[in-house]
């Protein structure tokens, strides 16, 4: 944007000098002119003075322009938002929050929170989550309350899906004597979060400073208390860029933040739910969003080892270490009692359906007959009606409405009090055959990996044996989903802490990859972690832009591509209705598939200033591409490696 | 859902009648081009190597005649191929190419896959 050529005055103090300008012209006295009577005098007489010249002379003075504040609305805003305790901003500009970005900025001083330069708002969202999901703070992020929302609004679903907060500011101008162009006509809206009102928790658009501050802080309770969800305030234009008030300057205050604890089960509930627990003969856990933070890993490891109950992890968050003896082992088709710990689609998890190479559909549960299940989940507490995240109903013996990880506690306890001996025995048994079991699946996984070791496209197997090995010895933290690679990294990798897996997109919203890598990478900085990413081709072609941002702010980020060449799970369905409708598949990369030209992703990631190698198509080449990669993220920079891989 | 579930269901369920038919001869260069052309890479790998959604084809235990009949009619979620889609000697020549194709190393060969499971 070009600089004004105005002089420069400092809007701090300006008022003073425009008062007095507006005082002098208001001192200039009609009979001012009558000074120069003598001279006058001696002309002919004037012309009557026309009605123009009387209404000039005798309206009242204009309104003496004030170019200048020493203190916008913005910076109380500013002030507001400071007191949540942001650790970052992530924004792609926008001209509906210019006050509020210039006064975080100059006044706010861009430290806490920090200004990250985005490419696109999708990528601001998906970056607030990613790394929320690895700090447990929530991201203040800024958009247009138009154009820029539907630019974030598909990252936000994702969001939404995943229970994780995201704190977004809306820019919009309200007042349409303020709107000074078309661009700010159409830039412009009357109910700004109506497009996200479905998949956000909470809302507001203040019409006073005062009002901002009350609703500011309510929204970081509300988007705060389980289940976590994005939250949308907007920021009128008009009080980012008018003076405050002088009343508003005396009387403006920011309400005190409590975050309300989450709510735990009923206790004659949670003391019900243990007994069919400890009474089962084959308990199971199924693991949702279970692990809020690192002690829901802890937890859930003492509730397993009580009951020495397999742990069924639905890969939505680190929830239980992948090396345990219990990880990923029992069955719901062989329990008796099923616990669903913060579990979206329980239903799916004990039913099964027709699959897609069949026509009809018909269900069952794979659950066995008279088993009993129960659900933990505060998603009980929270519903909306019109997006159906919510899955389907679960018809299960004892639904407690309550955040899970808070929960637990109260469960082990009870459940400790009811282990009789014999119970425990019983349960020492159980658990001497499922670590029978999590050993063959890890002797079966391994050799899996073995399938194909030295195949061209590489395998994702092999993809993330190299990856691990290079990373291992490090204090590493996998960033990205498992789904499209197999679940390797799950099944060969040893995770065990909070922050080395933070699940998925929440709902598969594709172009989530990238960006949350980015993000969870700039949580990872401070503590001196190594990111680590396996990035999927196609997700990374949304908004690549964010290895840009990468770059930039200097975020050590080690990706990996897997590079597929085509949207794969989007082919495999083609191939199954043309399948089903016996036409063959020819036609099927038709829409699906990255090639001809293929995209190199190497040169991309150089473009955007980034460290790059590849693409890497010999698995010989594959393990010392990625350790000098490697070696460049230790430096504290982003690097990626382009690797061609086979589709799954 | 296309599961590693599916393999074992593959497997139990034509293993028994393996020794019991006889297999066609059929053209693994034609194979070999149909694996590509009809998508059996998509969930198997370029290398028959199996994954997340289909099963290793690889050095395959079934007959000829077997495979057919599961394209046919497969029990887990791949799909159906229909004879005006595949014909049977088509069938039999993705066979002869997958049957002939190097089947995976086990793990206790691949020194880094035993580093990383004994670590």
């Amino acid at each position: 944007m070009a600089k004004s050529t105005k002089v420069s005055v400092g809007r701090r103090g300006f008022l003073k000098r425009a008062a007095a300008g507006a005082a002098a012209a208001l001192a200039v006295k009609p009979g001012v002119a009558g000074a120069q009577a003598p001279a006058e005098a001696a002309r002919p007489a004037a012309p009557p003075a026309s009605a123009r010249q009387v209404a000039l002379e005798t309206a009242p003075p204009p309104r003496a322009d004030v170019y200048t504040t020493d203190r916008p609305g913005a910076d109380f805003m500013v002030d507001v938002l400071k007191s949540l305790n942001f650790d970052y901003i992530f924004a792609n500009p926008g001209s509906s929050f210019r006050g509020l970005q210039e006064s975080f900025i100059n006044y706010g001083k861009n430290t806490q929170p920090e200004w990250i330069t985005c490419c696109h708002e999708e990528s601001s969202i998906a970056m607030a989550h990613g790394y929320y999901k690895i700090e447990g703070k929530p991201i203040l992020c800024m958009a247009h309350g138009t154009v820029g929302l539907q630019h974030a609004s598909m990252a936000l679903y994702n969001a939404y899906a995943d229970r994780v907060p995201v704190y977004l500011v809306l820019g919009n101008e309200q007042e349409i004597a303020f709107r000074r162009s078309d661009v700010e006509w159409t830039h412009s809206v009357q109910d700004a979060a109506a497009m996200v009102r479905d998949y956000t928790k909470w809302d507001d658009s203040p019409l006073s400073l005062g009002h901002f501050a009350e609703s500011a802080v309510k929204a970081y309770k509300v988007m705060m208390t389980p289940p976590y969800e994005p939250i949308v305030l907007c920021a009128n234009g008009g009080l980012q860029e008018e003076p405050m008030p002088e009343e508003d300057r005396r009387t403006l205050r920011i309400p005190k933040l409590v975050i309300p604890s989450p709510p735990a089960g009923d206790s004659a509930a949670v003391v019900e739910a243990a007994k069919m627990l400890v009474a089962a003969d084959n308990p199971v856990i199924v693991a949702g969003r279970v692990a809020r933070t690192p002690n829901g890993i802890k937890l859930l490891v003492e509730l397993a080892e009580t009951l020495q109950a397999g742990v069924l992890d639905r890969r939505f968050r680190m929830n239980f270490p992948t090396r345990h003896p219990l990880y990923n082992v029992g069955s719901v088709t062989t329990a008796d009692v099923v616990l669903g710990l913060e579990v979206p689609d329980f239903w799916n998890a004990t039913h099964t359906q027709t699959p897609i190479n069949r026509m009809g559909m018909t269900s069952r549960p794979t659950t066995k007959a008279g088993a009993k299940l129960i659900t933990i989940t505060a998603g009980d507490l929270f519903s909306r009606s019109n997006y159906q995240d919510f899955g389907r109903y679960a018809e299960v013996d004892l639904a407690i409405a309550a955040d899970a990880e808070a929960t637990l506690p109260a469960l082990i306890e009870a459940c400790k009090r009811l282990m009789t001996p014999d119970r425990k025995r019983v349960a020492e048994e159980r658990g001497r055959k499922l670590a029978d079991e999590h050993k063959r699946t890890r002797d079966r996984d391994f050799d899996l990996a073995a399938a194909g070791w030295d195949a061209s496209p590489i395998t994702t197997a092999r993809l993330s044996a190299e990856l691990y090995q290079a990373v291992r010895k490090e204090d590493w933290s996998f960033v990205s989903d498992t789904t499209f690679v197999s679940w390797w990294p799950l099944r060969l990798w040893d995770f065990d802490k909070h922050y080395q897996f933070i699940g998925g997109h929440g709902a598969y919203g594709i172009g989530y990859g990238a960006p949350a890598a980015v993000g969870a990478a700039l949580a990872n900085k401070k503590h001196g972690r190594i990111t680590v990413n396996i990035q999927c081709d196609g997700d990374l072609n949304y908004a690549p832009g964010v290895l840009w941002t990468a770059a930039h702010h200097k975020i050590p980020l080690l990706s990996v591509m897997h590079n597929n060449r085509g949207y794969h799970q989007e082919r495999m369905f083609l191939q199954d209705m043309a399948s089903r409708a016996g036409r063959g598949i020819e036609n099927t990369h038709i829409g699906v598939a990255l090639n001809e030209p293929n995209i190199n992703y190497a040169m991309l990631a150089k473009a955007y200033g980034m460290y790059s190698s590849g693409p890497i198509e010999n698995p010989k080449d594959l393990g010392p591409a990625i350790k000098a990669a490697l070696e460049v993220v230790k430096k504290g920079e982003p690097a990626l490696v382009d690797v061609v891989t086979q589709p799954r | 859902m296309k599961t590693l579930a599916f393999v074992t269901v593959l497997f139990t369920g034509v293993a028994a009648l393996a020794q019991q038919t006889t297999a066609p001869a059929g053209n693994a260069d034609n194979g070999k081009k149909l694996f590509v052309r009809d998508g059996c890479w998509e969930c198997h790998g370029y290398a028959g190597q199996g994954g997340r959604d289909g099963v290793r084809l690889a050095e395959t235990a079934l007959s000829a005649a077997q495979l057919t009949r599961y394209i046919r009619r497969p029990s887990g979620a791949m799909p159906a191929y229909i004879d005006k889609v595949l014909s049977d000697a088509e069938a039999a020549d993705i066979w002869a190419y997958v049957k002939n194709l190097t089947g995976p190393k086990a793990a206790k060969d691949v020194p880094l896959l035993m580093e990383l499971k004994g670590q």
